[in-house]
């Protein structure tokens, strides 16, 4: 609690049941939650403090309209909110209180930036007189917040705040969707507002969005498919943000323009689609960075030419034409530039092209790439002695037939579920791509289940990044959200692992995640499983309350895969695989597709 | 298409490195130079000089600078700008005809013999002469960068011993023809007793 607290003014009678309804005495929290009702907030992740009581406590006098739940820690918030709103697509709001609490949002605010997620983050602020005065709890949040959000306010007046509140929505959740950040005074939550007017009008007269392209560019678009023979489509995370899957899918159909799709764009176009080639990039198929290395014409929709699907920029379809439709301008000619550059919405543009495009002859090209598949198909191992990652993540998908939301935290089960798992509709799939922040998955999937209490969702996650906010299975146990996980605890932080093994003469360096006295510490284990694996996940999951339990045999996994299906509340499998599996196909940081590394 | 495409080609030749001044009109609240210079400083952008001021409009601020690059560092530059939410315009006003200005002042050594030199300088270069002490003398002068940078170079000598420069401010013209363009008297100055800029 806070030294600066107000001091409470003394009841005369007994406690009251019910706090009076705000409609008699707004304060600046009452208006605050008032606006985010207003806005379709049904579940807040919001964990409090001496700064945030006030909406708390406002938040209690809307319990029957707004699902308050506790994470565990600040940071399992923020993932959880990102959860949701990928799901969603609506805005995730999470709430912390000042300094510690806030400053535990920042990972998840640089992650929604990266990933173009919308998120109403509200922290509770230290009192506007003592702004200024390192107070307890005081930390300059919009300062440390500033170039990892969207936009942010500092409230001042308590008045501004359904203007704010409005602008936050609007802006989060327009556009290249992104972070907002609110910091509320606490002062400002506790001024008393007698005619709050929640209809205040935005002034944002730097905040534009895009209109549909114009005819003439939709003509150029139309003129270069004509003209190509080797067309491709590089689908990222803008077509599921602006909704335009079905747009995608009837283009691709029409056209008969394959496509593949990066980290983000995953589910966007079904994985058995025959056009479709799957990921593309560092790990994306053989087939998807071949064909993009042979395009004569690249539809880039809605990405933005990061290095993970790149590799070296000045190799990257050399030999083609680039269209590039994003919403975001800076995004067009940032790393690679445009011949036709289209700053519009990709659902509006999709829309456009649609009615003038034609089905093309691409036989030629289709025999090409079909070979490609052929020659270099995406495989795992077939053995019994050992559990293989991907065996798993496979017969998960095949025993679910797609009827899942799924997230990850950070690392090769990260790309293996990617690469394994058979997207067939969009926002099925929350990871963290941009930032790559570990810890995400656990976090991540109770927001989504949250978003969807009956839905099966299924957290992928390896023994590293589970760690990282294992504090969650807490918030899951206690908010009844049957959230899954799969941890594939190789007992070892794996890419980094995978890295060693292929840049650093398999030297480990800090990456065994078991005691130190133990050989693997030093890269001299014998490389078998463990007779006993630490942390003990099991005893963990029993100590929250969760069920759990460890397989280490390939002949026990579709048993534990079901048991965990079916089992009602949330459940934790351990998975023991071997650390010496590496993610394949792989293109080196920086390399180009002459460089791919397949076995 | 291909290893003639002009474009995508990062490894051709060096690009022209340009001096660009750019003018943002931004909302006039409290962070607003803090975002647009820490987004310029994090994402490496090079910034020769920076000045900011309120506009005819209270609810509006002006920031004008320079910024070095090619073209596409400056595509970069306008359009991180407008993507902040808080910046209203951004216009390349070196693209544009326009007038650009830099006030200074400076203190300069000036024992009594060596006065009517300095005050000859002052003339020649339309400064103006704001405060006279013992045996020093502070000037302020106005003007594009180069008559500065020419009327530092000949104050040298003197000593000088302290100076504050506000960095570049510039607005576009109003459609004039150019012949009567009235900034042209003030390149003047610029050439007197200097060669190297």
């Amino acid at each position: 609690m806070s030294t600066i607290d107000r001091k409470p003014t003394p009841t005369t009678t007994s406690a009251p049941e019910t706090p009076p309804p705000p409609q008699t005495q707004w304060t600046g929290a009452d208006v605050l939650v008032e606006s985010l009702v207003r806005h379709g907030a049904e579940v807040v992740f919001a964990y409090p403090g001496g700064a945030s009581m006030p909406m708390h406590q406002a938040l209690t006098r809307y319990r029957d309209r707004v699902r308050v739940i506790l994470p565990r820690h600040e940071q399992g918030g923020i993932f959880a909110a990102e959860g949701y709103a990928r799901v969603t697509g609506k805005p995730g709001i999470v709430m912390a209180t000042s300094g510690p609490g806030a400053l535990n949002l920042v990972t998840g605010l640089a992650d929604a930036k990266m990933d173009s997620l919308p998120i109403i983050a509200i922290t509770g602020q230290v009192p506007t007189h003592v702004i200024g005065t390192d107070a307890f709890q005081e930390t300059p949040m919009i300062e440390a917040s500033r170039a990892i959000t969207k936009h942010h306010y500092l409230v001042q007046r308590a008045k501004d705040l359904p203007r704010i509140v409005n602008e936050a929505f609007h802006v989060a959740g327009t556009g290249r969707p992104g972070p907002v950040l609110i910091d509320v005074p606490k002062d400002i939550q506790n001024t008393l507002l007698p005619d709050p007017d929640f209809d205040a009008p935005m002034d944002l007269p730097g905040y534009r969005l895009p209109g549909p392209p114009s005819p003439e560019t939709l003509r150029q678009i139309v003129e270069a498919i004509k003209g190509a023979r080797k067309p491709f489509v590089y689908c990222g995370g803008g077509v599921i943000a602006s909704s335009a899957s079905e747009e995608l899918r009837a283009f691709i159909n029409k056209t008969g323009i394959p496509c593949a799709m990066t980290l983000q764009g995953l589910g966007a176009l079904a994985c058995d689609h025959y056009l479709s080639l799957g990921m593309l990039g560092m790990h994306g198929t053989v087939y998807s960075n071949y064909a993009i290395n042979e395009a004569d014409l690249l539809l880039a929709f809605g990405v933005r030419f990061d290095d993970r699907v790149t590799g070296k920029l000045s190799e990257f379809v050399k030999h083609g034409k680039i269209v590039h439709v994003d919403i975001d301008p800076s995004e067009i000619n940032k790393n690679k530039v445009a011949h036709i550059d289209v700053h519009a919405d990709m659902k509006a543009t999709l829309q456009g092209l649609l009615p003038l495009v034609e089905k093309g002859d691409y036989k030629d090209w289709y025999q090409k790439i079909d070979a490609w598949r052929e020659s270099d198909p995406m495989t795992y191992p077939d053995r019994d002695d050992v559990i293989l990652p991907q065996y798993v993540i496979d017969m998960f998908s095949q025993l679910t037939k797609g009827e899942f939301l799924m997230t990850t935290g950070v690392g090769q089960h990260q790309m293996w579920a990617a690469q394994w798992t058979r997207f067939n509709k969009p926002r099925m799939w929350v990871t963290s791509g941009g930032l790559g922040s570990m810890g995400f998955g656990l976090p991540a999937a109770m927001g989504a289940q949250a978003a969807f209490p009956n839905a099966l969702v299924v957290d992928i996650d390896g023994d590293g990044s589970f760690v990282m906010n294992i504090q969650e299975l807490a918030t899951v146990h206690c908010e009844r959200l049957p959230v899954k996980v799969i941890v594939l605890n190789n007992q070892h932080l794996g890419m980094v692992v995978q890295w060693e093994d292929r840049f650093y003469a398999s030297n480990r360096g800090h990456t065994y995640l078991g005691p130190i006295d133990h050989p693997e510490w030093l890269g001299q284990g014998s490389g078998d499983l463990p007779e006993v694996t630490y942390p003990d996940f099991v005893a963990i999951a029993k100590g929250f309350g969760i069920a759990a339990r460890q397989v280490r045999r390939k002949d026990e996994v579709l048993d534990a895969l079901r048991e965990m299906i079916h089992h009602p509340g949330p459940y934790v499998l351990d998975v023991l695989v071997p650390y010496q599996e590496h993610v394949l196909p792989m293109i080196p940081a920086g390399g180009t597709v002459k460089d791919i590394i397949k076995s | 298409m291909g290893a003639n495409d002009p474009l995508n080609q990062e490894a051709a030749g060096k690009p022209k490195r340009l001096r660009h001044v750019l003018s943002a009109l931004v909302q006039n609240t409290p962070g607003v130079l803090a975002h647009v210079s820490g987004m310029l400083a994090s994402r490496g952008f090079n910034i020769d000089s920076l000045a900011v001021g309120e506009t005819e409009d209270p609810h509006l601020s002006r920031i004008t600078f320079v910024v070095r690059g090619d073209d596409r560092v400056l595509e970069q530059v306008r359009k991180q700008l407008e993507k902040l939410v808080t910046v209203v315009r951004v216009i390349d006003i070196s693209k544009e005809d326009f007038v650009e200005r830099d006030l200074m002042l400076v203190k300069v050594g000036a024992p009594p013999a060596r006065r009517a030199e300095i005050i000859q300088l002052v003339q020649v270069f339309r400064a103006r002469i704001v405060d006279v002490g013992q045996d020093q003398l502070m000037i302020e002068i106005s003007g594009q960068e180069k008559k500065i940078e020419a009327f530092i170079e000949l104050m040298r000598p003197f000593g000088i011993s302290e100076l504050a420069r506000t960095g570049r401010i510039a607005l576009v013209r109003s459609g004039r023809a150019k012949e009567n363009d009235a900034d042209l008297e003030d390149t003047e100055g610029v050439v007197v007793g200097h060669s190297n800029l």
